[in-house]
């Protein structure tokens, strides 16, 4: 198999670059070592679109996380994702030093932050009644927003399949060799020829560099874990509250989620394993007291579930965006961490640009810019949901009774471009299982509707791909 | 919009017996709305025997309990719709139903009986520490894994929580051939029934360590291993006491949560105890004609206690709907519950309204031994009940006599609660 680009990684970098790639005449392809994209990092975390207020002035960070936050509204109209901009406070307590904050503001106007304030305590909580009660001010960015970082990752990758990039999921990179003018890439798989190379690997990217590239790279897996709460917490906060970093780190957030619950964390530990994704005891729970620091009365008998990400952490905390020094033709998407999401917009036009540009593609006139998402019946009325039901029975069948998801959304999740064949993955597409009983009463009827519409045994069927099947056989004969 | 008298959330043991007690009392206008392509509720997947003990005095299996209701059902002509799902109840009592065929439905009712059940309480609100790999299933949908379709979910086992489905499933997954290796409780008691603990652990020499809960799990893809710790007199694990068991299955049985995100569209106010709604006598809600039967008003351990329960909310609402009970405006006297005894059901008394005979459930916090149940009426001692042993897995009750509360004058409290022998 040959292509004009091969990208290493489908979390939403990757991603990001493959839709901007399939703009031009080239073939390019995404090769993922999971079973769906958005499985790494994109999976993970603090679901924000930060304003940019954070980054150093003139890194690669700063430039790509305000150009990714502009970009954001356009985008998620063409690809029908939703977004909210709902602002956020970095807010400053007693005992800390408020001209963080201001350097905070002056960090923001110097990256180009529209909108940003400094807000005093009597109208902060006009605006956010539950902050702590040592709030005393804060740094306001209007234009913070909540996103759904699965949804934005799979209609990225979803556009660009559809406008022609191939997907190699369950494909491992293990190798990749230089040769003449084009780079052999060995994976678990059959080997994949490409002129040009783009590592978006997450925090495999130095790893992945190292195959070809004598650049060094280091990449640390820095683990964050969360606490997610029901909906009915959702509430609690209508902002983003980030805490005042300080030298015990960034402190968590407490946030509500574009789907309506309330969000905590994360925290932040450096860990050798990179495949490091459990919580711990002690990480969960550093959580509350920490969040009672910006946010009292979290709710916390309201959580349904926990998780951990790992950031890409680059050492030299920056993004390393652009073609290999060493390597001509091995384009980096590497070190991005937070504000990786935020950025990834801006990510893929920049990098997309440059390798059109060095490889000489030409834009093709039938790019499709927009895509469809999956139709949630909640936001008809009764005669449009009635009509729906007519014409598409599935769409009478509540199968996730925590989320009223229903066997429609499910078929359309399993049935569109990169369909879901694992329960993880249908979850990521609808939210079947993601909420309060935490997929306890639908997750059978989501595997037999996964085996009846695949053809797929039910006892290949699974969590998150091959060895997480959940059945192990049948009764008296295990 | 369709018209119905009663309309019944859920068509699982208390719906049904609620069902059957309306039509026996004179309403006619019946409909059951279960989400389940059959009626019976969690009872199907119930496929052990020791069912029905009391109400029948045999030992039927879940699924043959059910099947008695659900015949008398049939032999009443009461109507019902599978397969469809309420979406909405609002507080005038407008529910909103959605299913295949009839697709959005919305149905005025003059009074709804709320009997949609429980639901597990899962992983990550238990705050388990560890990796999140398959392998890791509350006991009830290992239950239906194995009991309704015939799939096993894991061949060796830990199970954390000896609620009652969590034994239960030791003993079912044993029996089909898994290895069940450890049953690991929190708390220093169990929590479910005695009787399933000798018949489920103890028959088949399944260890259970109480005071013991999981610290993590390992395992990416699929659980490779479970290790449980001690845990002090708070709950927090000992470090020191750690204990790792190789397995490929976690197994969850810690606690049923009822189910009452419909109610709360409709308004009902809820008990922060058993999360279930506060009734009174009547099992009338806070809403007018809205009533609550079974596990969704509060966790029973037996369904024969459901079924009574439900009977008496079926004949309640029957009575609303014909007027000779009207709710709101009548004088009510609150149960308090002290000393050891969590909660009860129902929380409100209506000493001129009650019927003769009133039947008060309750729970007990912790394993009490050789003590009084003490029942007072302002604080007139009423009933004093020498009890051997009283423990959280196991429903207890009083009965309060009408005769008897109109006795009191000026009658404001009732309290109920453990004192020492």
């Amino acid at each position: 198999m040959k292509y004009d680009v091969a990208i290493i990684g489908a979390g939403v970098t990757g991603s990001a670059i493959a839709r901007e790639l399939s703009r031009y005449n080239a073939n390019v392809c995404v090769i993922e070592r999971e079973e769906d994209v958005c499985s790494g990092t994109s999976k993970a975390n603090s679901a924000i679109v930060h304003a940019g207020f954070d980054a150093v002035p003139g890194t690669v960070k700063a430039l790509m996380n305000v150009q990714g936050n502009e970009m954001m509204d356009k985008l998620c109209e063409d690809l029908d994702v939703p977004f909210n901009r709902n602002g956020a406070f970095v807010v400053c307590t007693k005992n800390q030093d408020r001209s963080a904050l201001d350097t905070l503001y002056k960090r923001g106007i110097e990256n180009g932050v529209k909108d940003l304030k400094i807000l005093e305590r009597d109208e902060l909580i006009k605006m956010e009644p539950n902050l702590a009660d040592d709030v005393t001010c804060a740094l306001y960015a209007p234009t913070s927003g909540i996103i759904c970082p699965f949804n934005l990752t799979i209609a990225l990758a979803e556009n660009a399949n559809e406008n022609g990039v191939d997907f190699f999921l369950n494909t491992e990179v293990k190798d990749i060799k230089k040769e003449n003018d084009s780079f052999i890439i060995k994976t678990n798989a059959d080997d994949i020829e490409a002129k040009a190379v783009v590592n978006a690997a997450g925090v495999y990217a130095d790893a992945i560099s190292h195959m070809v590239s004598s650049t060094k790279m280091e990449i640390i897996a820095r683990r964050g874990q969360y606490m997610l709460l029901d909906k009915t917490a959702g509430t609690h906060v209508s902002h983003t509250i980030f805490q005042l970093p300080s030298e015990m780190g960034k402190g968590v957030l407490v946030s509500p989620t574009i789907h309506g619950n309330l969000l905590v964390g994360p925290t932040a530990e450096d860990v050798p394993n990179k495949e490091g994704l459990n919580t711990t005891g002690d990480g969960l729970g550093s959580l509350a007291p920490l969040s009672a620091l910006s946010v009292k009365d979290v709710p916390y008998r309201q959580v349904i579930t926990s998780f951990a990400g790992l950031r890409a952490h680059e050492v030299n905390d920056d993004f390393i965006i652009g073609e290999d020094e060493d390597t001509k033709g091995f384009y980096q998407a590497a070190g991005i961490e937070s504000p990786g999401l935020s950025s990834a917009p801006a990510i893929g036009v920049a990098l997309a640009g440059e390798i059109a540009r060095k490889e000489g593609f030409a834009k093709k006139d039938n790019f499709k810019e927009t895509r469809k998402g999956i139709l949630n019946p909640a936001t008809l009325s009764l005669e449009e949901r009635n009509e729906l039901i007519k014409k598409n029975p599935a769409y009478g069948t509540i199968i996730c009774r925590c989320e009223m998801i229903t066997e429609g959304e499910i078929i359309d999740a399993i049935k569109r471009p990169l369909g879901a064949r694992s329960l993880d993955a249908v979850k990521r597409r609808t939210r079947a299982g993601m909420g309060r009983c935490q997929s306890g009463f639908c997750s059978p009827r989501t595997m037999e509707i996964i085996s009846r519409e695949c053809n797929i045994p039910m006892e290949e069927i699974s969590k998150h791909g091959k060895g997480s099947e959940f059945i192990v056989g049948i009764n008296k004969e295990v | 919009m369709l018209n119905y008298d009663i309309v019944i959330i859920g068509g699982g043991p208390a719906g049904l017996a609620a069902a059957i007690s309306a039509k026996d009392s004179g309403v006619d206008s019946i409909l059951i709305l279960e989400r389940d392509k059959e009626l019976g509720g969690i009872l199907n997947q119930c496929i052990h025997n020791g069912f029905g003990l009391h109400t029948f005095k045999e030992e039927l299996t879940g699924p043959e309990y059910a099947g008695r209701f659900i015949e008398q059902v049939y032999d009443r002509n009461i109507e019902y719709k599978l397969n469809t799902m309420v979406m909405d109840i609002s507080s005038d009592k407008v529910v909103t139903a959605m299913n295949r065929t009839d697709g959005m439905i919305q149905i005025q009712a003059k009074a709804v009986i709320l009997a949609m059940g429980c639901r597990e309480r899962s992983r990550g609100a238990l705050n388990i520490p560890g990796y999140r790999p398959a392998g890791i299933y509350s006991a009830g949908t290992a239950q239906r894994l194995v009991n309704r379709e015939g799939f096993m979910p894991g061949k060796e086992v830990v199970i954390l929580g000896s609620g009652d489905i969590g034994l239960i499933m030791a003993r079912r997954m044993t029996l089909e051939g898994a290895k069940v290796k450890v049953v690991a409780e929190l708390m220093p008691y169990s929590g479910g029934l005695k009787r399933n603990i000798v018949q489920c652990l103890e028959d088949f020499g399944i260890p259970l360590k109480l005071s013991h809960t999981v610290v993590d799990i390992e395992g990416r893809d699929r659980v490779k291993a479970v290790t449980i710790a001690k845990v002090d007199s708070n709950n927090k694990p000992i470090p020191g006491t750690e204990e790792r068991y190789e397995c490929d299955t976690l197994l969850l049985s810690c606690g049923l949560l009822p189910e009452n995100e419909l109610s709360k569209s409709a308004g009902v106010d809820l008990s922060m105890v058993t999360n279930g709604p506060v009734v009174n006598d009547s099992l009338e809600t806070n809403v007018p004609g809205i009533f609550a039967c079974g596990n969704v008003l509060h966790v029973h351990d037996l369904v024969d206690y459901v079924s009574e329960e439900a009977t008496t909310a079926g004949k309640n609402a029957s009575d609303y709907i014909r007027n000779t009970a009207s709710a709101s405006s009548d004088k009510q006297v609150k149960i308090n519950t002290e000393c050891g005894v969590r909660y009860s059901v129902p929380v409100f008394v209506r000493p001129d309204k009650m019927n003769d005979k009133l039947t008060v459930r309750f729970r007990v916090g912790n394993v009490y031994k050789n003590v009084n149940l003490c029942v007072y009426a302002n604080d007139t001692l009423l009933m004093k009940l020498p009890k051997k042993v009283m423990a959280p897995g196991e429903m207890e009750q009083v009965i309060l006599l009408k005769s008897k509360l109109n006795e009191i004058a000026d009658l404001n409290t009732i309290t109920i609660k453990i004192e020492e022998a």
